[in-house]
């Protein structure tokens, strides 16, 4: 199928907006030619979402100049200017997937189950399991309360002990839940636990919900095997939960592949991207509602989503839950508290406003730091190694007391941190996302920044189901925007004290110098430039190689630059100062210009 | 971008309107298609299943989960009264018998010869559904509710906080821009219009009066804070019991009402109306409203209907700082990007404000109104 693929046209329907890109084989290479966007239109007056899909397509085709629609028809395939030979979409909007996962013990199953559902491109709403805390009408309760899409229960290795989870199958019955859209239709429920418990599970639940078996998705303590029930989690997506959203079933019938939910998609792209290039990859996607973060770390690769931390719909979340002078400490400026939480208030009510004004666009990009860092945050907690694993040990392994479930996610070996999302992809300047990345990640040693330019992961995670070479093609040469390189010593000290002495070999000649700390220093190094760097750390600063260890690389530059950060991990912020800290650190990025 | 900017709240004098009045679980409906129903008549009524109580009765026994079915005196849907024998042992001496008693009343749902869990479900809850607005049922949906036709005034809100309420409209300020500063008796029972901006202090003048709901054009978010006693993250709204249901029609901080909502809000003063504060930006928007049905014939349209696109002429409301709140008139549309103060490049329009001002806005930032 794939190479009879000229002329693609992808949209992603979000929760506030409608993107739509266009694909094009050109010279024999497949590029990203023209995009659209327009409101997503799931919500009244409309409730329809092929409205924002055909204003997005319309979008494109007064700027491209091919004719894709016919009337309210998508024309197929492609003939000269005429037409494309596939759509294809993602969508997240009307609140994406929610599901509700169970597993009998909590660190185990329990969080199996969640990276499973995760993974698939679900918000989890809770997780249910034996040892939670809550007695046994509360979690009845909480069940027949929460109303999710659908339900994941998992438990119990192979072979194992079935009591637990059965019992957990009779708090779902006994609960009696009820799906979010429909009420006429029974909640759909996957069990991927312990096979052996299958027969009395389906005696259970069998007449109450609408119950599939997938396989154990830990049937052995040391091995998750989530695959399987993602599969079915994405079925039962596309006949349950999209059939059901307004306009979803003709969109259904418009598309030429399923429709992914966007995360799932995004998770996609980014885990062909990393195997292709041997690297480790953290990926985060901030939308109006929810912040999705991805990584791939050794090609073991989590989701985790934040589901109420977001730049419109859940922007009075951020603010709740990072409190007020964590937003501030970003800002160099003093606002009115009362007049801020106002101005906050409204963008939630009236979520697709935009900043007019530059001390709006800053204290917004403030907001986005705390919401990326309170997401990554989330993210540690859930990326981690199976617990409940018993690990040979050596010898040496006696003086190293490492505990099973230790996070997956090692800042020192990341090697590219990519944003996407409205306030990182359409900052106005790129030096604004490269800020806002470092400030919240906070990387360490070298790390390479890149921003989806206008959030085209989850399309190209689509296509590469459809079309791998045609996904990767355009992946590299349209879909990334490198910032730079971020050169960042961990350790922590006085200020002005030297942490680093470097010398880099920049086209523009050999650069020497000393980064102190609190001091973040940006050197020019254009997009297509790679470089030599020696690094010195002072004592008890670390680039990678170990305390006081010096350190050579090649860093690759882009259109921010090479930012040397001395700030220190975490990053040092000034109690009394910290207006004038802020302002500095402003300028030596030029974030707003004069 | 065809749409780029809000379509606009629904503010309107005459309007059809239709609402949908369901069950959350299929049930009975009341009412027959074609019959009047008033705003507190049961429509549609259902029962909701009891709550559960769990009873680990083998722990308690000593038994194992495939002897309990020898020790349970009930089974599988028996009925059962708080303090009644559920299961016990036969040991040869009575004296060492152990018996367990149901701790609730209701039925036995099921008996577990895996996990040896018995759960035991109470009577179940009824449910009633009201009319919520005077009216005609114009279809039933079988075993699940009704949707009722009714004609009047439909306004719309921005942000509520509390559920369904009626009431006469009372009118407590003369003009959109005016500030309400006391409550008193005569608003008992009654919904206030107060203007340009609901206080705190306002709201508990209004429910000491014992009004049933308040209106007005913003409220402060330190105050909406304070009168739900936390901060509110997620704008999905509808189930707080503050005594009250607050509606709000622009927006957070002090703004005047929109001429056109203030003027159908005082010409149907005196009126009975049904108001709603729930709000959900999320996930199939719901705004707050305000239904005043009324008999008075007029050029009616269906609520629900198609917008038309933005047009040099449309009046708008800016709805973002500079120029929050203020109403102007589209003056230009211009097709190409331009840049704003804050450095992005974006779609914008001109707008001319009443006293004649000419400013750019970005296109995302206006709200239409319709006229």
């Amino acid at each position: 199928m794939g190479s009879d693929l000229n002329v693609v046209i992808a949209t992603d329907c979000g929760s506030t907006t409608t993107k739509a890109i266009l694909i094009e084989k050109k010279d024999g290479q497949y590029r990203q030619t023209f995009r659209g966007e327009a409101p997503t239109t799931v919500e009244a007056p409309f409730e329809d979402v092929t409205r924002g899909v055909l204003n997005a397509i319309q979008e494109i085709e007064e700027l491209s100049g091919r004719k894709i629609l016919d009337g309210e028809r998508i024309i197929t395939p492609a003939e000269g200017d005429v037409g494309v030979d596939i759509y294809i979409s993602t969508s997240s909007a009307g609140g994406g997937l929610q599901m509700m996962v169970g597993g009998v013990v909590q660190a185990m199953t329990g969080e199996s189950a969640q990276r499973c559902a995760l993974g698939a491109g679900a918000i989890v709403m809770d997780t249910l399991a034996a040892n939670d805390g809550r007695l046994p009408h509360e979690k009845i309760e909480r069940i027949r309360q929460l109303r999710p899409d659908m339900l994941l229960l998992a438990g119990g290795t192979d072979g194992g002990t079935i009591s637990h989870v059965v019992e957990l199958a009779e708090y779902i019955a006994a609960a009696d839940p009820k799906p979010r859209f429909g009420s006429g239709f029974m909640l759909p429920v996957i069990f991927a636990g312990n096979q052996d418990a299958c027969k009395e599970v389906v005696k259970v639940l069998g007449e109450k919900t609408d119950l599939t078996v997938a396989e154990n998705i830990r049937p052995v303590l040391e091995e998750e095997n989530l695959a399987p029930a993602r599969h079915v989690i994405h079925d039962l997506f596309l006949e349950h939960v999209m059939a059901q959203a307004p306009g979803y079933r003709k969109l259904m019938g418009w598309t030429g592949a399923p429709i992914m939910p966007t995360p799932a998609a995004v998770g996609e792209i980014m885990q062909t991207i990393a195997r292709q290039q041997g690297i480790n990859v953290v990926g985060v996607d901030i939308g109006g509602a929810t912040t999705d973060v991805f990584s791939v770390f050794g090609e073991i690769f989590n989701r985790t989503v934040s589901a109420n931390l977001g730049m419109s719909y859940s922007i009075s979340n951020v603010l709740a839950e990072a409190g007020l002078d964590n937003i501030m400490r970003w800002v160099a400026f003093d606002i009115e508290e009362a007049d801020l939480r106002d101005r906050i208030k409204n963008k939630m009510i009236r979520p697709t406003t935009i900043p007019q004004l530059l001390q709006e666009l800053q204290v917004e990009q403030a907001i986005a730091r705390e919401a990326l860092r309170l997401a990554f945050v989330q993210h540690r907690q859930l990326a981690v190694g199976l617990k409940g694993v018993q690990s040979e040990r050596t010898l040496a392994d006696v003086f190293e007391q490492e505990a099973t479930g230790e996070s997956l996610i090692r800042m020192m070996e990341l090697d590219l941190l990519v944003g996407s999302g409205g306030v990182l992809s359409h900052a106005p300047r790129r030096e604004q996302s490269c800020a806002m990345l470092i400030d919240s990640f906070q990387p360490e040693g070298i790390t390479r920044l890149a921003v989806d330019s206008i959030f085209m992961m989850p399309h190209l995670g689509v296509l590469s189901t459809v079309d791998e070479q045609a996904a990767t093609e355009v992946f590299e040469r349209d879909c990334l925007i490198y910032l730079g390189t971020c050169v960042a010593p961990v350790g922590s000290g006085k200020v002005g004290e030297v942490c680093v002495q470097y010398t880099v070999d920049l086209p523009s000649g050999r650069q020497v110098g000393e980064l102190r700390v609190g001091e973040l220093v940006l050197l020019p190094l254009a997009d297509d430039e790679v470089v030599e760097i020696e690094l010195e750390p002072a004592r008890r600063w670390d680039m990678g190689a170990g305390p006081g260890q010096a350190l050579s690389a090649r860093v690759c530059g882009g259109v921010v630059g090479l930012v040397l950060d001395g700030r220190g991990r975490p990053i040092q912020i000034a109690e009394d100062d910290h207006l004038d800290q802020v302002s500095a650190w402003q300028g030596a990025l030029n974030l707003y210009g004069e | 971008m065809a749409h780029a900017y809000t379509p606009g709240l629904r503010v309107t004098r005459h309007a059809v309107i239709q609402k949908e009045r369901r069950l959350p679980l299929k049930g009975e409906v009341v009412v027959e298609r074609g019959v009047e129903v008033r705003r507190d008549q049961v429509v549609a009524r259902t029962e909701l299943p009891g709550d559960v109580a769990t009873m680990n009765i083998v722990n308690r026994l000593g038994i194992s989960p495939q002897e309990l079915a020898g020790y349970m005196l009930k089974k599988e849907g028996d009925q059962v009264v708080e303090g009644e024998p559920l299961a016990e042992t036969r040991p040869l001496i009575k004296w060492f018998k152990t018996t367990i008693e149901s701790p609730v009343s209701g039925t036995v749902e099921s008996i577990s010869p895996v996990t040896g869990q018995v759960i035991l479900r109470k009577a179940p809850k009824p449910v009633e559904v009201l009319a919520y607005v005077d009216g005609v049922v114009d279809e039933v949906i079988a075993e699940e509710g009704v949707r009722i036709e009714t004609r009047g005034a439909y306004i719309q809100g921005i942000f509520g906080v509390g559920g369904e309420c009626w009431g006469a409209l009372h009118l407590a300020v003369e003009d959109a821009n005016a500030e309400t500063k006391t409550i008193g008796a005569e608003a008992a029972g009654k919904i206030v219009v107060v203007g340009s901006l609901i206080t705190l202090e306002i709201v508990e003048q209004a429910r000491q009066a014992g009004a049933v709901g308040l209106i007005g054009g913003g409220i402060r978010d330190q105050d909406l804070r304070d009168l739900l006693g936390y901060d509110l993250g997620v704008a999905i709204t509808g189930a707080e019991e503050i005594g009250l249901t607050v509606i709000v029609t622009e927006g957070f901080g002090r703004i005047a009402m929109a001429g056109k909502t203030f003027d159908i809000l005082r010409a149907c003063s005196g009126m009975e109306a049904s108001i709603s504060g729930a709000t959900q930006i999320r996930a199939g928007v719901l705004r707050p409203e305000i239904i005043v049905p009324s008999a008075t014939a007029g050029d009616e349209e269906h609520v629900g209907g198609d917008s038309e696109g933005l047009q040099v002429g449309n009046v708008l409301r800016v709805i973002r700082m500079p120029y929050f709140g203020q109403i102007g008139r589209v003056s230009g549309l211009p097709a190409e990007l331009q840049e704003v103060e804050s450095g992005a490049m974006v779609r914008v329009l001109e707008v001319e404000f009443d006293g004649g001002e000419q400013v750019v806005v970005p296109r995302a930032n206006v709200e239409l109104i319709e006229e």
